[in-house]
């Protein structure tokens, strides 16, 4: 499909708020986990040290990365800051840069 | 204006302030328990922040934002795809559901969380 960049960015925010709606199950077990017992905290660090667990919580924190800033170019953009065409496709692109750099550093961090 | 019985305060504005906030919190939150685990966590350090109150409050707030942003958020999304324009009657009914579907998840989160909270 041959979209403008906006849409593409928008349409990802909706998936990404549906996917980690659903992926926060993931991160409330995880908080569970570490918080329950000193046992089940270290048993939370061995699960997390194969790769199916690494890549499920990376998919989670990258869906949360991606519409969080999507999130907040709303928000400057509610605030009235951008809202042209120009400053549109620009913010899209500020969008797509920074959350490539954070989903990166994350998948880094992670493994 | 058109006040439809499943979104959140019966009005758009409303909601979309409440989308607004909610999205405030949690952005805070995680960009703040994002810091906390570059930092480095072992069970202790990390089960000594988890029992100050404040920080079972802001947990307990971000829990609380989750659902009432997760409840707009997928009406917003529900409403546009799953509507009688769309597929006819079948659609109210589905979205009816999947928006249900959508609050016991949240109610679950909600409980879950707190469970964890305050429960070891
Ligand atoms: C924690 C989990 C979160 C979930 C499950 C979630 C889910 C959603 C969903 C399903 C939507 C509806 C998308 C649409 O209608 O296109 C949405 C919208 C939105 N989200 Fe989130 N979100 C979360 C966190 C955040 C965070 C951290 C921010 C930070 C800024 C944020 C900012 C927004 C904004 C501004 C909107 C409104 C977009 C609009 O008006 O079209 N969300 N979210």
């Amino acid at each position: 499909m041959r979209l403008p960049i906006t849409a593409w960015t928008s349409i990802t925010h909706r998936a990404s708020g549906v996917f980690i709606f659903v992926g926060m199950a993931v991160l409330i077990w995880a908080l569970d986990a570490s918080l329950k017992s000193p046992e089940s905290f270290a048993a939370l660090q061995t699960s997390l040290d194969s790769a199916l667990c690494k890549f499920v919580i990376w998919a989670v924190v990258s869906g949360l990365i991606y519409h969080s800033v999507a999130g907040v170019k709303h928000l400057v953009m509610d605030m009235g800051i951008g809202e042209t065409m120009e400053g549109g496709v620009l913010g899209s692109r500020i969008v797509i840069a920074s959350s490539v750099v954070f989903i990166l550093l994350a998948g880094i961090w992670i493994w | 204006m058109v006040t439809a019985v499943t979104s959140m305060g019966r009005s758009g504005l409303y909601d979309w302030l409440m989308q607004r906030i909610s999205a405030v919190v949690l952005l805070a939150y995680f960009v703040f328990v994002g810091l906390v685990l570059l930092g480095g966590v072992d069970y202790a350090s990390w089960k000594s922040l988890y029992s100050q109150t404040w920080m079972r409050i802001f947990s307990l707030m971000a829990l609380l934002s989750l659902g009432v942003h997760a409840w707009v958020g997928i009406w917003g999304v529900l409403t546009d795809y799953l509507t009688e324009r769309l597929m006819g009657k079948t659609g109210n009914v589905l979205r009816f559901v999947f928006q249900m579907a959508c609050g016991l998840t949240m109610f679950t989160y909600l409980v879950w969380g707190i469970q964890i909270l305050w429960g070891y």
